[in-house]
């Protein structure tokens, strides 16, 4: 029997897989991929020690300290359920079954979807969810970004490079991302801010052509061939029923991650935790760690 | 006889790194085309699988969107 399982990952899951192994836990991590969001992030200027880091390198650092300890990683594998059973949890994945003293959950989140006509049908074929990923397809092509946060602006950053249009859909008052990051995009000539804008439907034929957005009272038909829905992200908790979550579907822990059930911990962008942010991801990762160690050594 | 195989990527993507690093790892060659830098591979790209997005990959005509190890290992036959 493994002494803890992490599902997942990302900054907060790999974080606590660290911490684990210097604690000498027996430990097996059970993840999808490596590094989560944080390796679909473009540029990182706000993860303390690099002034500048890409997404994807970030990730690649992030493997290459996992690899440093022996650490047992199921990869790609993915968590279906979590059982109670006695003196033990019993994780139950697509791929198999494992028995742990505790378990940490740091699945992270996923990205919100549109929910508006034409979504579907033109997911991979001009709307995309991965600006890191897609981005450089969309060379010398009028595109735009929807949503006003970080993340969007972070698309908007790496387009501007290589897109004559940029537009941004924003569905508040003003952009809420950070100043820094604002500032760069408003600056450059080739970027426009729709504020108080929704997009209605998106168009085209075998690919996107565009998008009908309602501004105030106002109706914009954008020709565009790529679009980057960047509107925030929604918890991958769905595996997991037993576990008290708030009405965003976010898993509850208390200051020491512990979940509503005993030897369940949880961190990272997955939990209730205030910010979702890579360093705040890792933080909790490592305070989830430690709570497992504390915890496992209370009931030796 | 070894497959021919194609990989449509993007040096930003980290699916695409992970995917060719899991092609390394199985001792498979492949050609990695950078759509990033080439509008012509990109146009190749949207024609033989019908998406804009990457990663994607064309093993002797069977086409798989993004890294589904699953699937590569079977058309590959690892």
């Amino acid at each position: 029997m493994h002494d803890l399982i992490i599902i997942g990952a990302g900054p907060a899951g790999i974080t606590a897989a660290v911490y684990a192994a210097r604690k000498r836990m027996n430990l097996l991590v059970i993840a999808k991929d490596i590094g989560g969001q944080a390796a679909l992030s473009g540029d990182i200027e706000n993860y303390t020690g690099y002034q500048f880091i890409t997404g994807p390198e970030l990730a690649l650092k992030f493997q290459e300290h996992i690899k440093r300890f022996d650490i047992k990683l199921n990869m790609p594998e993915e968590a279906r359920d979590i059982k109670i059973e006695e003196n033990s949890l019993k994780t139950i994945t697509d791929k198999g079954e494992y028995q742990s003293r505790a378990v940490i959950i740091a699945s992270g989140a996923k990205p919100r979807l549109l929910n508006i006509q034409g979504e579907e049908a033109y997911k991979n074929k001009g709307l995309t969810y991965c600006a890191t990923c897609d981005g450089p397809l969309f060379k010398g092509k009028a595109v735009a970004i929807v949503g006003g946060g970080n993340s969007a602006l972070d698309a908007a950053l790496q387009l501007i490079k290589i897109s004559p249009r940029v537009y941004i859909i924003n569905i508040s008052e003003s952009l809420t991302a950070d100043a820094v990051m604002a500032e760069k995009a408003l600056a450059a000539p080739n970027v426009e801010v729709f504020n108080n804008a929704q997009v209605q439907n998106i168009y085209g034929d075998s690919f996107l052509r565009g998008i009908k957005v309602k501004e105030k009272d106002k109706e914009l038909d954008l020709k565009v061939e790529g679009l980057f829905v960047e509107i925030g992200y929604i918890p991958n908790s769905g595996f997991i029923e037993q576990v008290k979550k708030n009405n965003s579907n976010e898993i509850i822990i208390d200051r020491a991650n512990r979940t509503s059930i005993e030897g369940i911990f949880a961190c990272g962008d997955v939990s209730d935790v205030g910010e979702k942010q890579i360093i705040i991801a890792c933080g909790e990762g490592a305070k989830a760690s430690l709570s497992v160690f504390q915890y496992l050594s209370s009931r030796k | 006889m070894a497959k021919n195989v194609k990989v449509y990527s993007t040096p930003t993507c980290p699916y695409c790194i992970g995917l060719k690093q899991f092609l390394k790892e199985k001792n498979v060659d492949f050609q990695d085309i950078d759509v990033s830098s080439d509008q012509s591979a990109v146009e190749e790209m949207k024609q033989k699988t019908g998406q804009m997005s990457v990663p994607a990959l064309d093993i002797e005509g069977q086409i798989i969107i993004g890294f589904d190890e699953q699937a590569i290992a079977n058309a590959l036959g690892l």
